[in-house]
């Protein structure tokens, strides 16, 4: 029961690939297995280092059969008083340096002149356990020849075949793996996803009659590519719907954070009107949720909208909403109380409590501005140009 | 005997096994403790030539929390499966779910038809069908486990634990011998996890930075942070919000004990067998040795706590002292943890630790690493590639402040001209890593600054020689790949579904040296299904630990060296789960060894 003990004396002094090889004495008291030892002492013999007769003095703790079997042949050398400082390597050729630890050697007075075929690829030079030890000055270190081919890069040789994996057919038949080939390939990456969101749903208390608001979106398809609605509409209770459109986009990834849209929107209210819609869609830098859109509408005319959002999370479940929209316009639209360039600006701010991620109460408050000619228009409407919402709603997805 | 797992060597010479086992509880007796069909949690343990596994379904229940749960011979985890190295076994495996199932035998080499990857290896397991897995005799010992390659079987509860018993004696020896299987219990379906992940960014993370946290964050960090459109806390993407943390299918409050005789060496083979949790695990005022990695003995290694990265295995032997001694295995992000007791009789329990503060990615995770001037390497030293000398300065103090005084507006965290050109650059390329050093002596996130010696692989040093010495004649890079925010992730940035047919390819017997180079914040364990590789971690070339699963920490690399010898095609993953469902799945195709002579290696008679 206490062969462990032995196996973990013998393995538990600093191990071969730690060693540093700066000095040379060995150190006596360590407990390998000593025919190992020896072994050893004769292979650092024959590399030409001087190994004191009596290194491998008899361990203290007989190491068992079990332990002594698998005992590491450096697990008792001690290599780190050895020094090399004045060993002539000019015949090392070939020796493989490979999986050294060299970081606390002293490379100064060491001649490398000449150790072709040195395998430094893979030498831990790190000081990572040593903050304190100043980095290693290769700067004087002799490695003029050394060869320090990396391993070349490169395909499969030819003999590694070519073709789709198939080696399974050959055991179960073509017929029999093809479908859970398919399967594999869809489940691993292939999936698609719905999503609907209600960003804003909401009850909007204002001056001359309260109102309401819906802002919803939603996705079916894949990571690149989607098809993507929205919709979105507001008006006064009691009367008829003020304003209220529909979204069905193409949305095709173009970069990490950004989606491509383009597709129709249908304007459910006012005159009738169609446009064709292009925009983009995304996370922008500070985690700005941004959607911009461009509109061309079945009577020619131009329109843009900018929207921004913004999540800021006060705790785990209360997050703080800045919002702001834009409205622009190349044109006059008399019909739509549209005027050209800006048409309206929306400032909001919405406190909101994540009861589930899914499912968000708020409150809030928004302002809208009329501008320009829009004004103008609004006026002349006998509305309001300025409108001061306090909101109370809901945000929600699945 | 279901869940004390003595060994023989125990069995034959104590006399106070008796005890122990009448002291038993009832669920360690295979008895009920949620009444009518539901399923039981812990284990049996199954061996012999012939075994019989039958998957199923039903409830399961988790200290109050329900949920539904695959079980195959009715327990969670499923049973023990005890085989022997040098001996061939039959394991005849019955689905009765109604949708296809299956299991594969992590980290057993074997021919690549019984391997259990459906649409890789073999057609699966259909509802109703039995097949068998014809494994000739096992060329290994040690500590594996098995689980479900089916959609996302195993966060269900199909997994289970493997030992095989060496030919030879053992080099470990204890007097008690202990599996400590860990997993997560959650009541959402899988699907409704993958779904989140998909949808919410951020969905489980209730540790993320607020108005309101502790965190040692500047205003300035934190603006870098969001500029970066990434989060700090990003650390699991399923977290303790919705999972229990299982020992042996046991949530921390069910009280898991593994006794032990004061005096005795105690031996846990532990397997991370969850679907999305690194656990840090600890058992606070005892070191305790590693003395196996992934089933692979390696020359113990006296440490206070290593973190275990999904898939992975340890063998460590411990000698408790005292009454009763906490085994904590908190998740890497300290949301929750998994707990169990080394206990001198039943019922003793020694304190809980609370959980830690969880830890933030810091520079080094956006694979910024700054070699600190002063490296004089003189004029003559042009064109030596220093990137795999292993210059590594990461853990030293500067490198791992999170982000202290570091002006990074001039930074591109996305340079994909750093990229090699098989590397697809697009949407679900998000980051890449700027300067990728190797990460292998990291002891994994969170774990750089605790007082005590954490393990890292390049503590890892293969117990006995390893038998292929060549040098390898080439070398690849593979690229880990992601984009958080679409929750997009692949390898060299093509997802499973865009190379289903293009494999990557090794000769046969070639000896490949493999770079994984990680252009994300998240740690990745990268499991190669089928063989062994070797840990380029600084060992002796003959020394080399031998892993089937490797972390790759975030923004940096890992390197191993394959010995490509096993035939066929093989799965080739990221061992999260949802991570592999995203598409960070590959097949390893290795070519038929055809009438190539068996090739002799050093250590070969």
């Amino acid at each position: 029961m206490r062969l462990l003990v032995t196996m973990l004396l013998a393995s538990t002094a600093t191990p071969a690939f730690a060693q540093d090889h700066s000095g040379h004495a060995m150190a006596g008291g360590q407990t390998p297995a000593q025919t190992e030892c020896e072994e050893e002492a004769a292979r650092h013999r024959a590399m030409g280092h001087a190994v004191p007769e009596g290194s491998c003095a008899p361990a203290a703790q007989p190491a068992g059969p079990a332990a002594g079997g698998h005992a590491d042949a450096h697990s008792g050398v001690d290599h780190s008083q050895m020094d090399h400082s004045q060993m002539d390597n000019g015949e090392m050729q070939g020796m493989d340096h490979s999986t050294m630890d060299h970081s606390a050697m002293d490379h100064s007075k060491m001649d490398h002149s000449k150790m072709e075929g040195m395998d430094h690829s893979t030498m831990g030079h790190e000081n990572t356990q040593l903050p304190e030890q100043p980095p290693i000055g290769h700067g004087a270190m002799g490695h003029g020849a050394m060869d320090m081919t990396p391993i070349p890069d490169g395909p499969p040789p030819a003999s590694a075949g070519s073709g789709p994996p198939r080696a399974a057919d050959a055991i179960w038949g073509a017929d029999a793996m093809r479908a859970s080939r398919n399967a594999l390939r869809t489940e691993n990456g292939g999936m698609n996803v719905f999503w609907f969101q209600g960003d804003r749903a909401e009850y909007r208390a204002r001056e001359g009659g309260d109102g309401y608001l819906w802002d919803v979106q939603g996705y079916y398809g894949g990571d690149t590519d989607k098809f993507w609605f929205k919709s979105e509409g507001e008006g006064v209770f009691g009367e008829q719907v003020e304003s209220a459109e529909i979204q069905g986009l193409w949305s095709h990834a173009i970069g990490p954070w950004w989606d491509l849209q383009a597709g129709v929107r249908q304007d459910l209210t006012g005159p009738e009107r169609t446009h064709a819609v292009i925009g983009v869609q995304g996370l922008a830098p500070y985690t700005f949720e941004v959607d911009a859109a461009a509109f061309l509408s079945n009577k020619g005319d131009i329109t843009a909208s900018i929207e921004a959002e913004l999540d800021q999370r006060i705790t785990q479940r209360l997050l703080l909403q800045p919002r702001a929209e834009v409205s622009l316009s190349a044109q006059d639209i008399p019909e739509l109380g549209i005027g050209a360039g800006l048409d309206s600006v929306e400032l909001g701010l919405r406190l909101r409590y994540e009861i589930a991620r899914e499912f968000a109460p708020y409150i809030g408050v928004e302002q809208e501005w009329k501008v320009g000619q829009s004004a103008d228009y609004a006026h002349l409407a006998g509305e309001d140009p300025s409108m001061t919402n306090y909101v109370l709603g809901v945000r929600f997805w699945f | 005997m279901s869940e004390l797992l003595v060994s023989r060597r125990r069995l034959l010479g104590s006399g106070a096994l008796g005890a122990g086992a009448l002291a038993l509880p009832a669920w360690a007796r295979g008895a009920d403790l949620h009444g009518g069909g539901s399923i039981r949690p812990g284990f049996d343990e199954v061996a012999g030539r012939d075994i019989a596994l039958t998957i199923g379904e039903g409830p399961r229940v988790v200290q109050g929390r329900r949920g539904h749960a695959i079980a195959v011979n009715g327990s969670v985890p499923g049973p023990l499966v005890r085989l022997q190295e040098g001996q061939p076994v039959r394991l005849a495996v019955t689905n009765t779910l109604d949708e296809d199932s299956s299991i594969h035998w992590h980290g057993l080499l074997l021919p690549f038809q019984f391997d259990g990857v459906p649409g890789v290896s073999f057609p699966g397991i259909k509802p109703g069908e039995t097949f068998v897995y014809d494994i000739p005799a096992l060329r290994q010992g040690g500590t594996y486990w098995w689980h479900s390659h089916s959609g996302l079987q195993e966060q269900a509860g199909h997994y289970g634990p493997i030992v095989v018993e060496p030919a030879g004696t053992d080099p470990v020896q204890a007097d008690r011998d202990y599996v400590l299987l860990l997993s997560e219990f959650t009541p959402l379906h899988p699907h409704t996890i993958m779904d989140k992940l998909k949808k919410g960014e951020g969905y489980f993370n209730y540790q993320q930075n607020t108005w309101a946290d502790d965190y040692p964050l500047s205003g300035e960090d934190r603006r870098m942070w969001a500029r970066m459109r990434m989060m700090a806390t990003d650390i699991l993407d399923v977290t303790g919000s919705t999972y229990t943390y299982l020992a042996n299918g046991r949530g921390p409050e069910e009280g898991l004990e593994f006794l032990f005789n004061p005096g005795e060496r105690v031996r846990l083979r532990i397997i991370n067998g969850s679907a999305m949790t690194f656990f840090n695990i600890r058992i606070p005022g005892v070191k305790f040795w590693v003395v196996g990695a992934d089933g692979q003995n390696v020359r113990p290694v006296e440490i206070e706590e290593f973190q275990i990265g999904t898939a992975e295995t340890y063998d460590i032997v411990v000698e408790p002292t005292g009454e009763a001694r906490t085994i904590v295995a908190e998740s890497m992000d300290r949301s929750g943890m998994a707990v169990a007791t080394l206990a001198s009789r039943p019922g003793v329990r020694a304190t809980v630790p609370p959980l830690r503060d969880p830890p933030l990615l810091t520079m080094a995770d956006m694979g910024m690493n700054h070699v600190p001037g002063g490296m004089d390497h003189g004029g003559d030293m042009e064109g030596m590639d220093h990137s795999a000398m292993g210059h590594d300065m990461s853990s030293q103090g500067a490198a791992a402040e999170p982000m202290a005084g570091m002006d990074m507006s001039g930074m591109n965290m996305r340079d994909t001209s750093k990229l090699p050109p098989d590397v697809k650059v697009g949407p679900g390329i998000d980051m890449v890593s700027m300067n990728p050093v190797d990460r292998m002596g990291d002891p994994g996130l969170g774990l750089d600054k605790v007082p005590h010696k954490v393990l890292t692989y390049k503590d890892l040093v293969a117990l006995a020689p390893n038998d292929d010495l060549r040098r390898p004649s080439r070398q690849m890079e593979i690229h880990l790949t992601g984009n958080m925010e679409r929750y997009m992730w692949s390898f060299d940035g093509k997802k499973f579904t865009a190379v289903s047919d293009d494999p990557i390819r090794f000769a046969y017997n070639e000896r490949v040296r493999v770079k994984l180079v990680n252009d994300t914040m998240m740690a990745h364990p990268i499991h190669l299904h089928g063989h062994f590789f070797e840990l380029v971690n600084g060992a002796p070339a003959d020394r080399q630990p031998q892993k089937h699963t490797v972390i790759v920490q975030p923004g940096g690399s890992a390197t191993f060296d394959l010995t490509a010898d096993e035939e066929g095609d093989w799965a080739f993953h990221c061992h999260l789960l949802y991570h592999m469902h995203s598409g960070m799945f590959q097949i390893v195709t290795v070519a038929p060894r055809g009438n190539q002579p068996d090739v002799k290696r050093v250590g070969e008679d």
